[in-house]
């Protein structure tokens, strides 16, 4: 295992929760205000750290087990994850489909978690993440199978090795629609504007946040820990996809995709500053429409 | 192979002795359970050694029977199948003899052992059988004695119903087999090792039909969430997670008499998959009766191993050998897999029933306090069956992915219905998610939605024993998943026909990324572990308080206020409404005091309502326009067979 490999694992622990910052920094110089230090979700993390908790007496064990189980997951994911071309630290043939199906065990038991509490509120929002999720995951897969074809590798590490700034000349439309079709999953799966909005906590629209409302103390700062490894993850999916640098200098490459992965969190921020969210019935057409942009990409590569 | 007959011996004369003690039911308990426990046993470490290379035996002996012969023969492929027979039969039968004594006194329990038992040793023979003419026999004897399960609350008229319909759909399938042997048996023999294979493109639609009606492919399921939810539910296990996979076995039998599958066959299986399984599980979705659930995942699960199974037939087709072991190898470890969850499954829905006193999804709820130990099964059952690490229904859904993959980045011809697999795979995994958080949630965590619920039991020690040592089979092959492949090698050299060097080397190149995944799941048992131990240590020490589920400051919550099932799967529901075509009827609340409002939904199977139930009404109308031929008259009777017989006397003189 090199050196590259395990700095990149570090940057992803340490840095995913400077991305939330930046998305809200995005957002207040947009709405001109100063916004909230770049540091905050450090800060939100030591106070819920540090804090107690109540819990609902309906609840039982899957109440307390949902937030370690899923942070335990996505933390197994993160080794998968490479960034710059460089090689993770783990990388074997099909690792995206355990790097998917990792994330869908977070779900399985955040949802498990929010229907202990036998609050419709909770139930509510847990019957929508399992509904979206349920289109996102298709197109998810389906892209990376897509990358997996034109690369010719089986493995995350691999794939995003193969792809090069040549890849755009040579297969252009291919990775446009790919990476379209990523950042809608990158949107939807992580509970941002159009799909879902992480600042309303008490609205009947909401999803991400509404799941994990009986949750506090060191439990919510498990869930938000792994909300911000979640971004790194699609963040670095789609920064391999769209900024493949390749300069032949290894820790330059990284350095690119580490600036990039902070562009992706800007372009969040920009996301959610221009546009409204959109209606609930209208979202699986939009992930429905993320999964178009795959196939229409299929077709392409099939040519 | 003695020790096998002697134990398929036991499970008969078991039978009939529970049979002649009915009238104790404590006795005939003992005698069927304690039977089929034994022969089980004994038929499980007979069965394992062909699994690790043993070679096949055989046992041939002359039958007076025309065209048939007592020809058994035991090889890796049947070795595959009976483990899951052996193992969920003996568990389902330890379950049972706790749960049928409910019905101590009401029901002929020696009937319901002797039953049980005759239909697990049909089952060993119908793997077993190399003749035709036996294994049709077998074959029969296991739908008819499956019959008498599922009928068994026969007072009940929905029971009846679908015992009926099992019967008529159980038999149809057995006429395309019929008839797929006489065909398959034109050189003059139906010993399985003198069949001819010509015309394989019409044999193989008719082994689909066939066996296809048995594994419960769409649309030829409609029998299956009828027979069952209906049966009682150590039977339901062992319908659902051994003898639909008959089918699947019967169908790669076949495989093994047509020779070189062109790649139509391939697909055409793809496409069954993925209609079987995307439509299995959102029907499952819609349902609100928990073995109904259920048995519409085993219509996805069946869906799954047909995905796995065409992959492997566009191997065999294409000359890749990595699709044929990747796809072949994770169909049939998914027969396993999903014996194991599926029997789990069944055996937690009949604790609930038998706690609770219903199976109605919408009247449970908050379980896991008053049954720990079904609510923690179930949960293991539920995350494997939805394909996630680490479990082991990810392993075999892993390999399937893994063999789709493969195919398309070699470029290999087929790419469109690899990738149709893999987009198919990853919308089911999903919606299974779905269903499963809705089964669990509901039924086993938040408030109990009504007295029953409120009062429910934990099942006793017998029920419950079952159930972990399933759970743990679920742990276990989720963790020694390169383990588990190779018992797969002897059976994959049978399917397609490769050779046996080539398939250990595609076996070892698949243990590599299980090994890793074995490892991704140790590493994550540990930062559970980690983590738990940190979130215990961070609250030593601190106030942890106990209070209500915050409730937007509403002053009377209840628990009828809570998500019901069909409110969970409510928006899914909406998005796939026009391939569901769910009826509702609504009674909105009225005025500004309104006083009662409903709403009930129902989903209907759509094959049911649109292709069979008109068709066999025309069948009726058809047959009713004959009924002149019968009046009752003995002499005109007497006339008919004098006129058949005359007939026939005329056609061989002339």
């Amino acid at each position: 295992m090199r050196a590259i490999s395990l700095i990149q694992l570090f940057s992803a622990l340490v840095f995913s929760p400077l991305m939330l910052g930046v998305i809200n920094r995005t957002k207040a110089w947009f709405a001109g205000r100063r916004g909230q230090p770049l540091l905050q979700a450090y800060f939100d993390l030591y106070k819920l750290l540090a804090k107690g908790a109540v819990y609902s007496r309906t609840t039982t064990w899957v109440f307390r087990a949902g937030p370690v189980i899923g942070l335990a997951a996505v933390l197994v994911a993160m080794p998968l994850v490479p960034l710059g071309g460089a090689p993770a630290p783990l990388a074997f043939a099909g690792d995206f489909i355990l790097l998917v199906y990792l994330l869908g065990l977070m779900r399985f038991f955040t949802v498990a978690a929010a229907l202990d509490t036998g609050s419709s509120f909770e139930a509510m929002g847990a019957s929508r993440e399992v509904t979206f999720s349920a289109l996102a995951e298709p197109a998810l897969l389906l892209g990376l199978a897509v990358v997996a074809r034109q690369t010719g590798s089986l493995s995350l590490s691999g794939m995003y090795a193969g792809m090069a700034m040549e890849t755009w000349r040579q297969a252009g439309p291919v990775s446009a629609l790919v990476a379209a079709a990523f950042m809608v999953v990158l949107l939807a799966e992580n509970a941002r504007v159009p799909v879902d909005d992480p600042n309303t906590h008490l609205e009947l629209t909401m999803i991400h946040e509404v799941m994990v409302l009986d949750h506090g103390g060191p439990d919510l700062a498990f869930i938000l820990y792994a909300a911000a490894l979640k971004l790194w993850v699609f963040s670095a999916l789609l920064v391999g996809l769209v900024l493949p640098l390749r300069t032949g200098h290894a820790w330059l490459d990284v350095a690119s995709a580490l600036g990039g992965i902070f562009a992706v969190a800007v372009a969040v921020g920009v996301v959610e500053s221009s546009m409204a969210r959109l209606r609930l019935l209208r979202v699986p057409q939009l992930l429905v429409g993320a999964g178009a942009l795959v196939a229409l990409a299929l077709i392409l590569t099939l040519r | 192979m003695t020790v096998l007959l002697l134990a398929v011996a036991i499970l008969v004369f078991s039978g009939l002795a529970a049979l002649l003690a009915t009238a104790s039911p404590r006795a005939a308990t003992t005698l069927g359970a304690g039977g089929a426990v034994v022969a089980c046993a004994m038929g499980l470490i007979a069965a394992v050694p062909f699994l690790f290379g043993a070679p096949a035996e055989s046992l041939h002996l002359a039958w007076s029977v025309p065209y048939g012969s007592f020809f058994v023969e035991v090889d890796a492929l049947a070795a595959f199948f009976l483990l899951p027979i052996f193992v969920l039969s003996a568990l389902a039968a330890v379950y049972g003899a706790q749960y049928l004594l409910t019905w101590r006194g009401r029901k002929s329990l020696g009937a319901a052992w002797l039953f049980y038992n005759l239909l697990v040793a049909s089952m060993v023979l119908v793997v077993l059988a190399h003749n035709g003419v036996l294994f049709l026999l077998a074959w029969e004897t296991m739908a008819l004695s499956s019959y008498f399960l599922v009928t068994f609350e026969d007072e009940q008229d929905t029971v009846r119903h679908a015992g009926w319909t099992y019967l008529v759909a159980s038999h149809l399938g057995t006429a395309f087999l019929l008839v797929l042997f006489v065909l398959l048996g034109r050189g003059g023999s139906l010993d399985f090792d003198h069949f001819s294979s010509a015309n394989a493109g019409a044999l193989f639609l008719l082994a689909l039909v066939g066996f296809g009606t048995k594994a419960g492919f769409m649309p030829l399921h409609v029998w299956l969430p009828e027979a069952h939810p209906a049966a009682p539910s150590h039977v339901s296990a062992l319908m659902s997670g051994v003898m639909i996979k008959m089918g699947i076995y019967g169908l790669l039998r076949t495989l093994t008499f047509l020779g070189p599958p062109p790649p139509w066959w391939g697909r055409l299986l793809i496409a069954i998959g993925l209609t079987s399984g995307v439509f299995g599980v959102l029907l499952a979705l819609a349902q609100h009766d928990l073995k109904r659930l259920l048995a519409y995942h085993s219509v996805e699960n069946i869906g799954i191993i047909a995905l796995g199974l065409g992959v492997g037939l566009l191997g065999v087709s294409g000359g890749s050998s990595a699709l044929i072991v990747l796809g072949f190898g994770g169909a049939l470890l998914h027969v396993l897999n999903h014996a194991l969850f599926k029997g789990l499954l069944f055996l937690g829905a009949g604790s609930v029933l038998h706690g609770a006193g219903t199976r109605e999804i919408d009247h449970l709820g908050g379980l896991a306090k008053r049954m720990p130990w079904t609510a923690t099964t179930f949960l293991v059952g539920a995350v494997a069956i939805s394909g996630l690490p680490p479990l082991n229904g990810f392993v075999s859904e892993f390999l399937i992915y893994l063999g789709a993959v493969n195919g398309v980045t070699q470029h290999a011809p087929g790419a469109v219905p690899l990738l149709a697999t893999i987009a198919g795979l990853a919308l089911i995994g999903g919606l299974a998610t779905a269903c499963f958080t809705k089964a669990f949630g509901v039924v086993f965590l938040g408030q109990p939605r009504s007295e029953h619920a409120a009062h429910a039991h934990e099942a006793g020690a017998a029920m419950r024993w079952p159930m972990a040592l399933l759970a743990a089979g679920c742990v276990l092959i989720g963790f020694c998943a390169p383990l588990a492949l190779r018992p797969l090698a002897g059976m994959l050299h049978l399917v397609s026909g490769l050779a046996p060097p080539v398939i250990s080397e595609q076996l070892a190149g698949a243990a590599g990324p299980l090994r890793f995944l074995v490892a991704g799941s140790v590493v994550f048992l540990a930062l559970v572990a980690a983590l738990a131990w940190l979130r215990h240590r961070l609250l030593a020490g601190r106030t942890v308080a106990q209070s209500v589920t915050w409730d937007c400051g509403y002053a009377q919550p209840s628990a009828r206020m809570q998500y019901t099932a069909s409110s969970f799967a409510q928006p899914l529901m909406t998005l796939f409404a026009p391939l569901l075509r769910t009826r509702r009827t609504l009674a909105a609340p009225e005025g500004y005091f309104p006083r009662a409002a409903s709403l009930t939904t129902a989903t209907p199977d759509a094959a049911r309502v649109a292709l069979y139930e008109p068709a066999f009404s025309g069948v009726a109308w058809v047959l009713a326009r004959l009924r002149w031929l019968q009046h009752g008259r003995i002499q005109l009777y007497v006339l008919y067979i004098a006129l058949t017989l005359l007939v026939l006397l005329v056609w061989k003189l002339g």
